[in-house]
């Protein structure tokens, strides 16, 4: 029976966790029958769950909310406010219970009554009580049950039972052979790899877990304050070290409380600034070289920073001659200074004694940044950003002398021989002229002041390209692995060097240093500002040539041909097993972090091993495409020969040299997507005549996106217009300006065209449709 | 209950520490280098499946290196969330002190006077206590 009793406490928590998205987005839309359906499922379980285990409270309430709900689905009442307030102080009472439940607590029961007469059509809810209750009950909702002591130690344990494996290993090595025993050793071997692996990934948790509790707890805030909030997550599938999460939940809630609080003003300020009555609230997570970015960002008033230098003033933290001199950047940076609030008056929700500098302190603490950016009226865009240490990493073992380095991979582009490339001595130090690009070369053994083991031309060359930084090249001795490696701050005298990210134990059990691409440039004195300075340079001279760059991805098919993909549309790179891949309903597809992907670009899963495949992202939805290797990334004028029918290949360009087949991605997405259109025709766009610029850059763009540009007086879909051109009442018009400022899209705004051609679309499917059956 | 010491040997000095700040004694085997780390730190090595950063005790007195050696004694000294294998010549034993540790009131020598925080007596000889974590600290941290 406890044991009947325990799952029934985990499953109702997972289910009510599962169900606070729910109940927001019931709330927005009442009329949404799925999302009624999905809470009156859930009270509905609970109430027939409590009959058996007979607690008796739980039944009353859920039979209470589960009556209300009914009425609503049979259409007797409608959902409004008060009711769907009353539901949600339900259903926290439910989750304070089943905690109850399980530490065994009582908890008073007198204002349950007063729960249940707030569901009647007359009553108010008690609000007041239901906010009280909730953070003890979110605390419990998401609990692990295994405490991080326990994994860790789990881990230890695990790591050392590798270390024993590879002793015995090599006592079986010197022993004689007995068959019977190496196959005995190799199964426990493999188990102690297949649990090593469990307990890595049992540290690891997608970032969703934090971002989960958000929608709801935007919701009660905004209606607390009588404001309205969108909020918007994105990111929940990048992963972090459990203990990592834990560590930033707080500060990010607190700053998601000051957003809402202090940034996102009431409906009507909004309305009088001009805008949306609705605040915008960003939330974001990626992984950006060897950190992890979540930034916060809302369109609210902004952060006032004369109003900040006053208080600083006024608390005697600035001198007058002080607050002069400081730069609008760091007057609002002010902000993480103890003892200054933004706000005149301390509100009940973020005057709770907490203030920025002391999320500024907790993110510090686990070696990570707080930035701040701010525009009166516009917004503040709040950006944390913390170490990949503590998390698990791909990377490259190398070897400089006898000595093992890690790498993150995520630096990395390509490694070639240093033998194939042709190296430059500049006065003292090294160019490396790879493909027509010069790039400074980094010696590892000389940068560490190691004895090189390998003759130069022996070297590998890594290829690294550090996050906001150039591409440099490293040569090091030797290259050994990809490895995946669990990665843990190093001691502040090591960190000293600014050479390293961290420290990781090899699997023989020896310290390995994992180098950091940003730290060895800086150490190597390559001045990359200045680089950045030409790139800009030459980015807004190409613009005002005319000559629109795309960046394209150039890779090597799993064949060996030379292929490109424009960057935008790569979401990111991964390996992935070769049992992950499966043929199913027509399909080849191959699961990735949990989700299921079309697989595009080789025709059968490789029998082992593993593959590298791109992640294809139309904003949507997402395919997946095999590959082979990375050859370079190059920002081109798009100048192609287009395929003589619509395929896999949009045309044929000529980069450096070699003839390279450019994919379609819109054929693509149109082919593999599951929510593909499936053969729907291309769809027709229509073009002004005649005009040079349009012939030679847009319709090339335009049916890089997949469209097929109209011949003379054939009806269309989508009419894309200049300033001047009279169009038809009826058609789906995107204008184009050839101006700074005005209506439509900037001809050069390649997002914002892509934009409007796709918001074009819902409407296109139906014209389409009318005319596929007329 | 009387403070625990722990007496080892570093520099060729008998010396004790507190032992409430020391995890235990560990035999290091093998030391990957920490190239351009700060002077004092000698590298790295594992303890079980936890990476220790090395501290030469002669460098951190600022009094030379310490030799190389296949196998060495090590104090493992948790600090600020990392732990610290503190090398030393020799461990001697764990003792109780005989009373209260006596501030200094001389200098005790060019390295040591940075790294003692008094003298203790316990087996009715008198040591020289020296605070592990400013050895750990290093050269570096005191003239900042």
């Amino acid at each position: 029976m406890d044991e009947l009793i325990n799952d029934f406490i985990a499953e109702t928590r997972d289910m009510a966790q599962a169900l606070s998205g729910a109940i927001v987005a019931w709330e927005a839309m009442p009329d949404d029958r799925e999302r009624l359906d999905e809470i009156f499922r859930f009270v509905h379980t609970v109430k027939g769950n409590c009959g058996f285990f007979d607690l008796p409270r739980l039944e009353q309430l859920s039979h209470a909310a589960e009556g209300a709900l009914a009425e609503v689905r049979a259409g007797g009442r409608v959902a409004d406010t008060a009711l769907v307030n009353a539901v949600l102080a339900i259903i926290d009472r439910i989750g304070e219970l089943v905690q109850a439940l399980e530490t065994g607590e009582s908890l008073a029961s007198e204002d349950d009554e007063q729960l249940i007469a707030a569901l009647s059509n007359q009553a108010a809810a008690p609000r007041a009580e239901a906010a009280a209750a909730e953070p003890e009950t979110k605390r419990a909702l998401r609990s692990i049950r295994l405490s991080v002591d326990l994994l860790d130690r789990m881990m230890n344990g695990v790591s050392d039972a590798v270390l024993a494996r590879n002793e015995l290993a090599r006592r079986l090595r010197d022993a004689p052979r007995d068959v019977a025993v190496e196959a005995a050793f190799e199964r426990v071997s493999q188990c102690i790899a297949e649990i090593r692996d469990g307990i890595t990934r049992t540290r690891m948790q997608r970032i969703d877990s934090l971002f989960s509790g958000l929608p709801r707890m935007v919701r009660d805030l905004a209606a607390d304050l009588g404001k309205q909030v969108r909020l918007e997550a994105d990111g929940g599938d990048v992963e972090l070290d459990r203990e990592m999460i834990e560590m930033i939940r707080d500060p990010l809630t607190h700053i998601v409380r000051n957003a809402i609080d202090h940034g996102i003003e009431s409906p009507d300020e909004r309305a009088a600034a001009g805008k949306k009555p609705a605040g915008a609230l960003r939330v974001s997570a990626r992984q950006a070289g060897n950190q992890i970015l979540i930034e916060v960002a809302d369109d609210g008033r902004g952060i006032d920073g004369e109003a900040l230098v006053r208080k600083a003033r006024a608390a005697g933290l600035l001198t007058a001659e002080q607050a002069d001199r400081l730069s609008p950047a760091q007057k609002i940076a002010l902000v993480f200074m103890p003892s200054l609030s933004t706000a005149d008056e301390v509100t009940a929700i973020s005057g709770r004694g907490v203030g920025m500098d002391v999320v500024r302190a907790n993110i510090e603490r686990i070696g990570g940044v707080v930035d701040v950016d701010s525009r009166p009226s516009q917004g503040v865009r709040l950006c944390i950003r913390v170490p990949l240490t503590l998390t698990i990493i791909p990377a490259l073992t190398v070897s400089a002398g006898r000595q093992v380095f890690a790498i993150p991979r995520s630096a990395i582009d390509e490694i070639l021989r240093a033998g194939a490339v042709r190296i430059d001595r500049v006065g003292e130090a090294e160019v490396a002229t790879i493909r027509d690009r010069r790039v400074p070369l980094i010696a590892l053994p000389v940068l560490l002041g190691i004895d090189g083991a390998a003759p130069r031309e022996e070297q590998k060359l890594v290829l690294l390209k550090p996050a906001g930084g150039e591409v440099y090249a490293l040569a090091v001795d030797a290259v050994h692995d990809h490895e995946e490696l669990v990665v843990k701050p190093a001691a502040p005298a090591v960190m000293a060097a600014g050479l390293y990210a961290g420290t990781t134990l090899a699997d023989d059990g020896s310290p390995i240093l994992l180098l950091d691409p940003s730290g060895m440039a800086k150490r190597a004195g390559i001045n990359f500002a200045e680089n950045e300075i030409d790139r800009a340079l030459h980015a807004g001279a190409a613009e005002a040539e005319g000559a629109r760059e795309t960046s394209l991805l150039l890779f090597r098919t799993l064949d060996g041909g030379r292929r490109a993909v424009p960057v935008a549309v790569v979401e990111r790179i991964e390996d992935v097993a070769a049992d992950a891949i499966a043929f199913g309903a027509g399909k080849l597809r191959v699961s990735i972090g949990g989700r299921i992907l079309p697989l595009a670009g080789c025709a059968a899963a490789p029998a082992t091993g593993k593959m590298r495949v791109l992640r294809l992202t139309d904003g949507v939805s997402e395919i997946a495409y095999g590959f082979g290797e990375v050859i370079d990334i190059r920002a081109l004028v798009l100048d192609f020969q287009p395929a003589p029918a619509p395929g896999e290949i949009a045309g044929i360009a000529l980069i450096d040299g070699a003839q390279v087949e450019l994919l379609d991605p819109h054929w693509l997405f149109a082919q593999h997507a599951d929510a593909g259109r499936g053969e729907a025709p291309p769809p027709v766009c229509a073009l002004p005549e005649g005009d040079p610029w349009i012939d030679n850059m847009l319709r090339p763009l335009i049916e890089g996106l997949g469209y097929r540009i109209a011949r003379a007086g054939e009806p269309s879909d989508i009419v894309i217009a200049r300033e001047e051109d009279a169009v038809p009442a009826d058609a789906n018009v995107v204008r184009i300006r050839a101006s700074a400022e005005g209506e439509g899209v900037h001809r050069y705004d390649r997002a914002a065209l892509i934009g409007a051609l796709a918001a074009a679309k819902p409407v296109l499917s139906r014209v389409e449709g009318g005319k596929g059956h007329g | 209950m009387a403070e625990l010491l722990l007496i080892g040997r570093l520099a060729g000095r008998r010396i004790a520490f507190p032992a409430d700040r020391v995890e235990g004694v560990v035999e290091l085997e093998g030391i990957t280098p920490a190239p351009c780390a700060a002077a004092h730190v000698a590298g790295l090595s594992a303890l079980r499946s936890r990476v220790l950063t090395v501290i030469d005790g002669l460098a951190a007195l600022e009094l030379g290196r310490a030799r190389e050696a296949a196998a060495r004694d090590a104090i493992a000294v948790p600090c600020d969330g990392h732990t610290y294998a503190l090398l030393v010549d020799e461990v001697e034993d764990v003792v109780e002190a005989a009373g209260p540790h006596a501030p200094l009131t001389a200098p005790v020598g060019a390295g040591w006077d940075r790294v003692a925080i008094g003298t203790i007596e316990a087996n009715d000889e008198l040591f020289l206590l020296v605070d592990p974590y400013l050895l750990i600290a290093g050269p570096a941290a005191h003239a900042a």
